[in-house]
């Protein structure tokens, strides 16, 4: 199938950017294009206006302080994967970066507009989440910023206003005692997963993130991480049989047994 | 005959002459063909699996560039019979006249500039549905009140049934294993797609239709009966053709409709098949449901089979094979390379709102070797033996052979025990063993493995007792010199892959000895090439091999006419090869004859060769039952009982393809084979729920096996040679993709034996992998 008609913006600026978006209640914001673009040609979205970002050098950037790690939101996934951007410690943004998809996905593939999308099976969602990251957004009236968790509301949802774009993700930077592990099933590499897990342990605290639910990604904190809080959890979620529970927690476990190695 | 001097002829792996233009990118496919003035279709396909249509409205100021049914004047239904008694034929309407009997089906066709604006009218058509309950799954199909066809009194084309000695059914045996199997509705998927390009030629007015077809001849025979034109007034190309496996030896709705506005609206037209549409409305195959009890005496000797197979056969009878060609293998090669006393199996090809069941590589064999090879492993543990152990107890032995089994197949030649013992010894069985006792925890190792034999290049005797619309005779082929020593050779067949352009040219070097660089195999025209049946049924390298080189061998008597006149010889002294017409006193170039014949015809007296240099010779072996190659396949794998995931460990292959005519190529179409055969055995499944929709729509849903689960197998050959055909070659494109199921599911069964767990349904995905061990252990 070929996309229907819309226009094409490429706006010099995010300032620009928003303002296009402001005009046209019809129009969607194209980052890297590797969801957006099977979309528009299977027809299942098809807006009036979409707004290219992905060359702007405002969403490109990165940066690192004491704190933390800012990336910009179209910064690819293969940067990340490829060490071209600052690490919070522990190789872990460029781990996770290196299981998405496949090469050519990673190479135009961005972590904002991954976000964005908020497909319950990607790996940003869960990792960000169990980070702990900070979405940084824009939108006609003025800048805020929202943790993962808050950002990410559903399958599909985000808290995204109309209007509003992704600037940057700020990434916590990790504690020399953290210790992580990110552990997923997929019938192949490189596809979309059936279950996953990021386990992150530091400073006596603990906090692990359920992802591929079909629903927003699952966070456990401290006590709850556990087979037997994760169990618990699971089991209040609808949509989810016996099997899927179980491959969950043989991942959460997994992810548990890594990080505790 | 092996190896000819120069080493180009037969068994050589020499690389292949048309890689050159497919690795640099200068090929011809379907969607790189651009003609002036042409317009793109795009379906309005149901959305809906079983419904009476009720109204369709063209979108207002559109009307012109919409065509339903009956704006298609004069286009007849597609019709694909069969001659087994009882068959009932069904009428497959180009557009839904009526009714839609699935997802997918064609309702219109709309004509724009693009794709994309095709596709805006498409979305602008409506169509009205009074929508019925579906016939989804195929046991149910036998006894559904809901008809597919409303004038049929049920929902089967075909039943059939066959028994050999059933007495023996009635007398206990010491071993009786019963299992009920399953293997999935599979999307055939070539890397490219469909396609048809369709122009009227005025200046020789005549419909001119590119198609991305394996049987250029038969898409001719097919589309003049649909649109009522002489067959002389169409001719059909196929271009380079990136993947068939069956899918494209079929003639498809969309092919009649582009050709019938190619010469309606006066402009090219062109259909490029997208992935969407092959998935959901198109390429199905390979869905079968088994009931099977294998007989045994305590030692595991085969008593014998007792079967009822049903094979879902969609909706409609495709053309040419039919509706029926699926099930009625199913019955005649369940034995499988086995000899046995007794034999029943029935067989239902049922009738579903699904698309048609179209022959997929190793058409009804991988399903059938995976239900008896699974049943086999099952009496092997009965009776104590590995699984190669009750196989060889029971495989027709070398000194048997040629063979006539239980149901009248001959097996022509080979040593199907020695195959097994070979590849049993490649994988190291004891290894296997003791890395299985050490594995603990989750991941667990399992052994399997298969052996079948292929039926291959069967033709008149086999096909006209199934009464198709196509029944191969002679194989024709035109060998013909050009003035400068060149050699054309034009064959009615199809190349896409196969590496036909290669391997028909080193038949011809084997005969006449011209270098390979002169000589050119032009297929895939009707314009240009003898009538064919086409590539399917691993049949090339028997039929256009032996036809090329009967037509080699016309022409090597033709030129050492001319040669031995030449070399002022008597003709019985002089013999043609290596490049050279040789007497006792020197040689001359086949090259020099070509050009004395074309060029000086005054250097000749008259009454030589008025024939010519251009030999058109027809093949067919002396009993074309087919040739039997065979293969075993021998599998190690680890299974994740907490994840269910399997991963291939060790894969051997050991195969008897006759005398190969290019090992290299051989190898090819093995692992090529293989890789389906492992989608097949763990990834490929287009599932489809109560109301008839497919789940899947793209290869994000529709899972192919890629680099990462393919692994090397190790090819291991034999080769005996078929005593029926020119060369002693054998049949071999499809047996890759046959033994992998078998293998690999006996693997994971394997495996999973100390948990009292048995997978029977074809994928084996982590999912039911895990269902099984759960239900196990409650």
């Amino acid at each position: 199938m070929k996309a229907a008609a819309f226009e094409h913006a490429c706006p010099a600026s995010v300032a620009d950017a928003i303002a296009l978006l402001a005009g046209e209640a019809d129009a969607r914001v194209l980052a890297g294009g590797q969801s957006l673009g099977p979309m528009l040609n299977l027809r299942l979205s098809h807006p009036r206006l979409l707004v290219q970002v992905n060359r702007l050098q405002e969403l490109t950037g990165v940066a690192a302080d004491a704190d933390a790690v800012t990336i910009g939101a179209c910064v690819t996934h293969a940067a990340i994967a490829d060490g071209l951007t600052p690490d919070i410690g522990g190789g872990v943004l460029a781990r996770v970066a290196d299981g998405i998809a496949y090469r050519a996905i990673r190479n135009r593939g961005t972590i904002g507009g991954n976000l964005c999308h908020a497909d319950p099976a990607a790996d940003w969602a869960t990792a960000l989440t169990a980070l702990d990251a900070t979405m940084l957004l824009q939108g006609p009236d003025g800048a805020r910023s929202l943790r993962a968790c808050d950002f990410i509301q559903g399958a599909f949802r985000t808290a995204l206003l109309p209007g509003e774009i992704m600037l940057a993700v700020r990434v916590p930077q990790l504690p020399a005692d953290a210790r992580w592990a990110y552990e997923k099933a997929c019938r192949k590499p490189g596809d979309f997963a059936h279950a996953m897990a990021f386990v992150l342990l530091c400073g006596g605290r603990r906090r692990a993130v359920i992802g591929a639910l079909g629903a927003r990604p699952l966070l456990l904190e401290d006590d709850d991480v556990s087979l037997a809080g994760a169990t618990h959890s699971l089991r209040a979620l609808s949509g989810l049989d016996e099997v899927q529970r179980r491959m969950q927690l043989v991942v959460l476990s997994r992810a548990l047994a890594k990080a505790q190695a | 005959m092996q190896g000819s001097a120069s080493g180009e002829g037969i068994g050589r792996s020499v690389p292949r002459l048309e890689d050159d233009r497919y690795l640099r990118g200068k090929g011809e496919f379907i969607a790189d063909i651009r003609l002036a003035g042409m317009r793109d279709l795009a379906f309005v396909r149901s959305p809906v699996a079983h419904a009476r249509i009720r109204a369709i409205r063209k979108p207002p100021g559109a009307e012109a560039a919409v065509f339903v049914a009956q704006d298609l004047v004069g286009v007849q239904p597609i019709v694909a019979v069969s001659g087994l008694p009882g068959f009932k034929p069904s009428a497959q309407p180009v557009l839904a006249t009526g009714k839609v009997r699935h997802v997918g089906e064609a309702i219109a066709v709309c004509v724009a500039p693009s794709r994309a604006e095709a596709e805006d009218f498409a979305a602008a058509v409506d169509v009205e549905f009074d929508e019925l309950p579906p016939v989804v799954d195929m046991r149910a199909a036998l006894t559904s009140e809901i008809r597919l066809h409303d004038h049929w009194d049920n929902n089967v084309f075909l039943e059939t049934f066959v028994e050999v000695a059933p007495e023996r059914f009635a007398q206990p045996a010491p071993i009786v294993v019963r299992r009920r199997l399953r293997t999935a509705r599979q999307c055939m998927s070539p890397l490219e797609g469909r396609g048809v390009v369709a122009t009227w030629d005025r200046r020789v007015e005549q419909l001119l239709v590119y198609s991305s077809t394996q049987m250029p001849h038969i898409v001719r025979t097919g589309l003049a009966g649909c649109l009522g034109l002489d067959q002389a007034r169409i001719r059909v190309v196929a271009p380079d053709v990136g993947g068939g496996f069956g899918y494209k030896g079929i003639l498809l709705p969309e092919e009649v409709c582009a050709a019938y506005l190619a010469c309606r609206l006066g402009h090219p037209v062109r259909w490029i098949e997208d992935r969407r549409e092959q998935l959901t409305g198109n390429a199905n195959c390979r869905e079968h449901d088994y009931d099977i009890t294998l007989h045994a005496e305590a030692d595991g000797t085969l008593i014998g089979i007792d079967a009822e197979a049903v094979v879902d056969a969609g909706a409609y009878s495709a053309y040419p094979f039919s509706a029926c060609l699926e099930a009625a293998q199913v019955a005649s090669i369940l034995p499988g390379p086995y000899a046995m006393q007794a034999y029943r199996c029935r067989t239902f090809s049922a009738a579903t709102n699904k698309p048609p069941i179209l022959p997929y590589r190793g058409v009804a064999r991988s399903g059938v070797c995976f239900a008896l090879e699974v049943a086999l492993d099952a009496v092997a543990r009965h009776a104590g033996l590995e699984p190669h152990e009750v196989r060889l107890r029971n495989l027709v032995p070398a000194a048997a052979m040629p063979f006539e089994n239980i149901t009248n197949k001959l097996f022509d030649s080979g040593d199907y025990p020695e195959c097994l013992r070979r590849v049993i010894a490649a994988i190291d069985l004891p290894g296997v063993r003791r890395r299985q006792a050490a594995a603990t925890g989750p991941l667990r190792i399992g052994f399997g493995c298969s052996i079948f034999c292929e039926q291959a290049a069967h033709g008149t005797s086999v096909y006209a007792g199934w009464g198709i619309p196509m029944v191969p005779g002679f194989e024709q082929a035109v060998a013909r010199m050009t003035p400068d020593g060149g050699l054309e050779l034009r064959v009615g067949i199809q190349s896409h892959g196969q590496g036909l352009e290669t391997t028909l040219a080193q038949v011809a070097h084997e005969v006449l000895g011209i270098p390979l660089a002169s000589i050119r195999v032009v297929h895939g025209d009707t314009a240009l090439t003898p009538y064919s049946t086409g590539t399917w049924g691993s049949r090339c390298m028997v039929m256009a091999g032996g036809a090329v080189g009967t037509a080699c061998r016309e022409l090597a008597e033709r030129i050492a006419r001319i040669g031995a006149h030449l070399l002022q010889a008597p003709q019985e002294a002089v013999r043609v090869g290596a490049g050279l017409v040789s007497g006792p006193g020197g040689g001359v170039p086949i090259a020099e004859v070509a050009r004395t014949w074309y060029l000086r015809p005054q250097d000749l007296p008259s009454d030589v060769a008025g024939a010519g240099l251009e030999a058109t010779a027809g093949y067919k072996p002396p009993r074309d039952s087919g040739t039997f190659s065979y293969a075993a396949h021998a599998a190690v794998v680890s299974v994740d009982t907490e994840l269910g995931d399997v991963r291939i460990l060790d894969y051997a292959i050991c195969e008897d393809g006759g005398t190969l005519i290019n090992p290299m190529i051989v190898d090819g179409q093995v692992i090529g084979g293989t890789a389906q055969g492992i989608g097949t055995a763990l990834y490929e499944e287009m599932q489809y729920d109560a109301a008839g929709q497919p789940l899947g729509s793209t290869l994000a849903d529709y899972i192919l096996p890629g680099a990462t689960e393919v692994p090397e197998p190790r090819i291991l050959h034999m080769q005996t040679p078929s005593p029926l055909t020119l060369h002693g070659q054998k049949g071999i494109g499809e047996g890759g993709a046959i033994g992998p199921p078998a293998a690999i599911a006996n693997a994971v069964n394997d495996a999973l034996a100390p948990f009292g767990v048995e997978i029977t349904e074809l994928p084996i995905t982590p999912r039911r992998i895990l269902a099984a061990l759960l239900a196990h252990s409650g």
